[in-house]
């Protein structure tokens, strides 16, 4: 019956936090301006009210209310559920750190290893990502003509098109040791016999990168696109090389939308289940196929809840942190 | 010494459109020299070709006696002041001043001294450490003056900096920015379409039309001795009356014309049988003029009392239509009355009719 309350009364608790949110941030309505719903009149603004709500509760707050919920409890059959038994505990979490639900004699490395080697990577892959997104994101929107930039949007666009699962195969057969990568290596003599990309993990790092590039490429577009070109002109004029223009005219500039265009591709990156487990060598740890066993292999629910729970917290800890860092607030990341 | 920018055949083509055609110039050291003409004349790319923006086409420019080709816009010693000033707003105040000074590799002490005596300059000193959008338009236009000085350029290049601002900051900066170039003795190249501006600051003008600048001088020279019809109708108000040239005698030239024989000054030496244009300027006209000067018979449209002056708009027979500025409001005739309006022949300026009319 407790966990009922809990999940009923939480998202009351969440909504009125973010109602305190609003009002100390003052995007609350002011008295001068007219009413919600004499500015949207009432139809819309009951649609907007319904649909935001819903999407917010039922969407994103009750799930996740009910996940980190499950992830405080232990597993039990069905017919216990709600029983004596069921009650609060942080085994899961103990589980995560060292490999017992009792015990804490051993770490449970292999765990806390992928975890952190998920994240690492992730960081990698983002930087890689803007790396190669940035000067592509520069050209599109400072220097390439209408007609150039109609043909990179469609470039970029169409080969999305293509599902995760058939690319991330796609790359699998591209980069196996028989594969067309290998032949022209071994054919060129650069190599003497294959070399195997997969347990190297580039095909992973391949895949990722490749999956999300989208999702930098329109953020830094937006951000750099808005810079007045008058402003890289001054620069060069007061004798500024280009990289001291891009280091400290441009990225200045675009910093919400390299935030916002990292921020994007980290979190996915830590989440990413398919390309992970098509494109992942033998000795592969990343963190999501573990999250995945134990919801499907082990049928562990609430250890499944509390590791996803652990990754999406150290993700945000760790996004928050960047953002603090650079100095940027979360609103400016969606401007 | 060197003249500060010399301009030679300089043509600038973009595909088939000709930007600028043929430009000769030498500006002197310490001249304050401006580009006057329409927008899409071509002055704005002149100035982004000495700038180093753009590569001429074909000609060559020299700065201080030096072939700029193949320098780019941050090897050349020039500065550049944007229209929209295009200063940093995501740097303060002194950072966007002294950004020159350090992708130079200025040392950071010497850098703020610098900074500090460019704000003494231009009066911010109070506003060093503020953001570019807490200040208001006159204090941004003198902070990207300061900007451009920071760097010590031979040559200052300004491209309609005061067109944002309104009437009475715009002649309180013209003033300033005089004072300024008297101050750092430093070359400035002014663009603008505003005659005002041109007259007022410089020592002298290029008065350019459709990428040809049609000609140089002083305010005084572009204003009283235009040299060509457009320079004459662009540069202050006019009148212009067409019709075939009559006879020529010691500088004057006859002109018939379908308002009757009229005459003026012949300084390009038009031969009879010409087609020319007779301008006469507004504050020129006398009303009521009696027999002893050239004139034309017409009819009153239209009185404008502005203050110290009064607008007369005439028609004349052909329908054309013709304005007379006089003194004050005395004297000002009423609407539809019929009058003679007169000239000397001194005031009156006769030029080719270009081939296009």
């Amino acid at each position: 019956m407790r966990s009922i309350y809990v999940i009923l009364l939480l998202p009351l608790v969440v909504v009125i936090a973010f109602w305190l949110i609003a009002r100390v941030e003052g995007t609350g309505t002011s008295a001068s301006r007219p009413g919600f719903f004499q500015r949207n009149g009432w139809p819309i603004g009951l649609y907007l009210i319904i649909a935001v709500g819903f999407w917010a509760l039922f969407i994103i707050v009750l799930p996740m209310i009910y996940m980190v919920d499950l992830s405080f409890r232990p597993k039990l059959p069905l017919s216990q559920m709600g029983g004596p038994k069921d009650v609060y505990t942080l085994q899961n979490y103990r589980y995560f750190l060292f490999g017992s639900l009792t015990s804490t004699a051993h770490w449970n490395w292999i765990h806390i290893n992928a975890f952190f080697t998920t994240i690492f990577a992730s960081i990698l892959i983002t930087l890689l990502n803007f790396a190669i997104c940035y000067p592509l994101a520069y050209h599109m929107a400072q220097s390439a003509t209408a007609e150039r930039l109609r043909v990179l949007l469609l470039l970029l666009i169409v080969p999305y098109w293509v599902n995760d699962i058939l690319r991330a195969f796609a790359f699998r057969v591209l980069l196996s040791s028989g594969g067309i990568v290998n032949q022209a290596l071994m054919g060129l003599g650069l190599t003497s016999e294959p070399f195997d990309f997969l347990a190297a993990d580039v095909g992973l790092y391949m895949g990722l990168s490749y999956a999300y590039l989208l999702l930098m490429i329109f953020p830094l577009y937006n951000a750099i696109e808005s810079l007045d070109r008058n402003q890289i002109e001054a620069a060069r004029d007061l004798g500024a090389p280009w990289w001291h223009i891009h280091a400290f005219i441009v990225m200045p500039h675009a910093k919400p939308g390299i935030a916002s265009g990292c921020t994007l591709v980290f979190m996915l990156c830590t989440g990413a289940v398919a390309t992970p487990m098509v494109l992942g060598g033998p000795r592969t740890m990343w963190f999501t196929p573990i999250v995945y066993d134990r919801f499907y292999q082990l049928f562990n629910w609430p250890q499944g809840a509390a590791y996803a729970f652990l990754l999406l917290v150290a993700c945000i800890v760790f996004v928050l942190t960047v953002l603090r860092i650079t100095g940027l607030k979360l609103g400016e990341i969606t401007r | 010494m060197a003249a500060a920018v010399e301009l030679e055949g300089v043509n600038v083509t973009f595909g088939e459109f000709v930007a600028v055609r043929d430009a000769n110039l030498t500006i002197e050291p310490g001249e304050f020299f401006s580009f006057l003409g329409p927008s899409g004349c071509g002055k704005t790319t002149l100035l982004r070709t000495i700038s180093g923006f753009i590569e001429p086409t074909r000609g060559s420019v020299r700065i201080g006696g030096e072939d700029m080709k193949g320098f780019g816009p941050n090897k050349r010693p020039t500065a550049l002041i944007f229209q929209n000033l295009a200063l940093f707003p995501m740097m303060s105040v002194a950072e966007n001043i002294g950004y020159g000074l350090r992708v130079r590799g200025v040392p950071r002490h010497e850098r703020d001294e610098k900074v500090k005596n460019l704000l003494i300059q231009v009066a911010l000193t109070e506003h060093g450490h503020k953001k570019v959008s807490e200040l208001s338009g006159g204090q941004k236009q003198r902070v990207a003056i300061a900007r451009a000085l920071a760097v010590e350029p031979s040559v200052l290049l300004l491209d309609e900096p005061l067109s944002a601002l309104d009437l009475k900051l715009r002649q309180h900066m013209r003033a300033e920015l005089r004072a300024i170039q008297k101050r750092v003795g430093i070359t400035f190249i002014y663009i603008t379409h505003d005659q005002g501006e041109a007259l007022t600051m410089s020592d002298r003008i290029a008065v350019m039309n459709a990428g040809v600048i049609e000609q140089v001088g002083d305010g005084r020279a572009v204003y009283a001795e235009p040299r060509t019809p457009f320079v004459a109708s662009f540069v202050g108000e006019n009148n212009r009356i067409r019709g075939r040239v009559a006879s020529v005698e010691d500088g004057f030239a006859t002109l018939e014309t379908p308002l009757g024989i009229l005459k003026g000054r012949n300084p390009v030496g038009l031969t009879p049988g010409a087609e020319a244009l007779l301008f006469v300027r507004p504050e020129s006209l006398a009303l009521r003029a009696n027999g002893s000067t050239v004139g034309f018979e017409g009819e009153t449209l239209d009185v404008a009392y502005e203050g110290s002056v009064t607008h007369v708009t005439l028609r004349v027979r052909t329908g054309q239509k013709i304005t007379a500025t006089i003194g004050g409001g005395a004297g000002a005739p009423s609407s539809n009355e019929n009058l003679r309006v007169g000239f000397e022949p001194k005031d009156g300026l006769l030029l080719a009719l270009p081939a296009s009319h």
